[in-house]
């Protein structure tokens, strides 16, 4: 490190070295990182068929053509577009419609059940409540995985197979978003469940109309982590889906993607499209984000 | 109010109507499958009925030639991505809080981009740079050397290069935000006082920053030892399904998903489930136990 005596100045020069190399290193993993998207989405402007069998070009000199983006939009501009075109569109519409549904309510109802046993864990004192918490810790350190076949088993005896419910309930006990709620809520003065109390409202009022509100930033980053979990979730929604028309976009692009494949326009276009709504929640939200993300890693 | 509805808005009973739903599900969805998987591990299942065989599946596990193909491949590819996804993103992560980094906001918010997109689509990217036509990435540097196309994906250490860089490519970001999170708790005032006592650079990496990090290093090692045995979709995608050549992207997840989805016997599958469990959890014992944080003989304070 430099000397005390030089000047603020020299130690400026001096590190302006360091600084280009450190500043290019991340430009550089940043380009790395970028390539795989760009090339991508350079190829979705391609034929389809020509991309999966050759491989993504970066040549300039073949044209980009907007057919694949016509073949994925022909639902909503039908005007001579083959059949077939309009009913892959439709379909994919479809898986994404069924997607952005199966999130919303996902997020919605593990956000409440999270929320509150979280809420119940740092604001009162009970019986089960060091049980619990253990519990939670237990969970974490089963792997999904192995629930995965008696699951299945079991939601296909409920009845409930092939159904937005069988992919729901089973992802309700989210240990990370109950312990990122535990933590924000225990920095909170307890004094307002007494302010609430005297104030004559029930318990349920304090946690729903008092409490609820003040936790809104805990919401906001694990609303986002959730979604984009349940957007891109693929291993347990393939299994519960059975029909076309209920499958989530993720799995709708995967059964594009087959040897004998004559929808590989769609799947490259639909791939770079599906992107689209995670990227935008993840731009206007990105502070809250790795808020939520992060906070399990630092206090172990 | 009547009696049972002022014990139900009561102080004593109010937590337990806070936790109700989360102890069904729990049990629903958590401890009834997980018994059930554990028992039918020892059971043969079929539409007829369950079927008692004891330790049968496990004996014949341990036999099975691509179990063990299965479960050497999840195991590498575990201490691979540790090797690969603890250091680089450390030392990412030291660097972009450092004085030097410029435009810092600007790189961290690119480096999570990978982290939003789906195997589904991620696989697919990978897929197409590592094809084996002649306009795939790889064969055009490649071409550069003057080499013909190579089938990628059709031995196994190029297949595992293109795997591990899709895992690299997807987790570099995530892992180096854990991390830089991780440092921001560490308080300045410790590095100036070791500054004071003249520590360089790299000393004061080694003896400040990487013992105060310890709790998020041992955090980011117990859920990529987790995500590195259960991989099973990034094979999956870049293999399209579940079969690859040689069997060299067969994972135990895969392998479980073969016999128990595939071949519908879910009775040796979840044997394999079971085996999962328990070498993901001796693995994190172990680790929790040689980094410090759960003390043997002692008692935690």
């Amino acid at each position: 490190m430099a000397k005390n005596t030089n000047t603020p100045r020299t130690m400026e020069s001096a590190r302006r070295v360091p600084s280009i190399l450190a500043t290019g290193l991340f430009v550089l993993v940043c380009l790395l990182i970028a390539f795989p998207l760009v090339a991508g989405f350079l190829a979705s402007f391609r034929p389809g068929s020509e991309v999966v069998t050759k491989g993504m070009s970066l040549d300039f000199h073949s044209p980009l053509i907007l057919d694949n983006y016509r073949i994925l939009f022909a639902k909503f501009f039908p005007k001579g577009m083959p059949d077939d075109a309009i009913v892959g569109s439709k379909n994919y519409f479809m898986w994404y419609k069924n997607s952005l549904i199966l999130t919303v309510t996902t997020v919605v109802l593990t956000l409440l059940v999270c929320y509150f046993i979280a809420y119940a864990l740092s604001m009162y004192k009970f019986k089960l409540n060091g049980f619990l918490f253990f519990m939670v810790i237990a969970t974490m350190s089963v792997p999904f995985e192995i629930l995965m076949l008696p699951l299945y088993q079991e939601i296909t005896t409920l009845g409930i197979i092939n159904t937005n419910a069988g992919v729901i309930l089973p992802g309700l006990c989210a240990a990370g978003t109950i312990f990122f709620f535990k933590q924000y809520m225990t920095s909170l003065p307890r004094e307002l469940l007494d302010a609430g109390r005297v104030d004559g409202c029930t318990e349920y009022g304090i946690a729903i109309k008092i409490m609820m509100p003040i936790t809104k930033p805990a919401f906001a980053s694990q609303a986002i982590l959730c979604a984009m979990g349940s957007w891109n979730n693929m291993l347990w929604p393939m299994l519960v889906f059975r029909d076309t028309k209920k499958f989530t976009l993720q799995i709708g692009l995967n059964t594009l993607l087959t040897p004998y494949g004559n929808n590989y326009d769609l799947l490259i276009a639909g791939s770079m499209f599906g992107i689209i709504p995670i990227l935008i929640v993840y731009l206007i939200f990105n502070r809250y984000l790795v808020d939520g993300m992060t906070s399990g890693a630092v206090k172990g | 109010m009547s009696k049972a509805k002022k014990l139900l808005y009561s102080q004593k009973i109010a937590p337990y109507v806070f936790v109700l739903p989360y102890i069904l599900s729990l049990l629903i969805f958590w401890l009834y499958p997980l018994v059930t998987g554990i028992l039918m591990s020892f059971q043969n299942v079929t539409f007829g009925g369950k079927e008692w065989v004891g330790t049968a599946h496990y004996a014949k596990l341990l036999q099975d030639k691509f179990f063990g193909i299965a479960v050497s491949n999840s195991v590498e590819y575990m201490v691979l991505t540790l090797v690969l996804l603890i250091p680089i993103p450390m030392l990412l992560a030291v660097l972009m809080e450092s004085r030097l980094t410029k435009a810092k906001g600007v790189w961290k918010l690119i480096m999570y981009i990978p982290a939003l997109t789906s195997v589904v689509i991620s696989g697919l990217l990978f897929r197409l740079m590592f094809s084996e036509g002649d306009n795939g990435q790889m064969n055009v540097i490649l071409h550069m050397f003057g080499q013909p196309s190579f089938a990628w994906l059709k031995t196994k250490w190029t297949a595992w290069v293109g795997l591990l860089l899709l895992c690299m490519w997807r987790w570099t970001g995530v892992n180096m935000l854990y991390f830089v999170a991780g440092l921001k708790s560490i308080d300045n005032s410790v590095y100036e006082s070791g500054e004071i006592d003249g520590a360089n650079g790299w000393q004061k990496f080694r003896y400040i920053t990487l013992p105060l990090l310890k709790p998020t290093t041992v955090y980011v090692v117990t859920i990529s030892v987790f995500a590195g045995l259960s991989m099973f979709l990034e094979s999956f995608m870049l293999w399209n399904g579940n079969s690859s050549p040689k069997n060299i992207g067969l994972t135990i997840v895969g392998y479980l998903y073969k016999r128990g989805i595939e071949k519908n016997d879910m009775g040796y599958a979840c044997a394999v489930g079971v085996v999962l469990m328990i070498i993901a959890l001796v693995i994190n014992f172990i680790q929790l136990i040689a980094t410090g944080t759960i003390k043997v003989g002692k008692k935690e304070d």
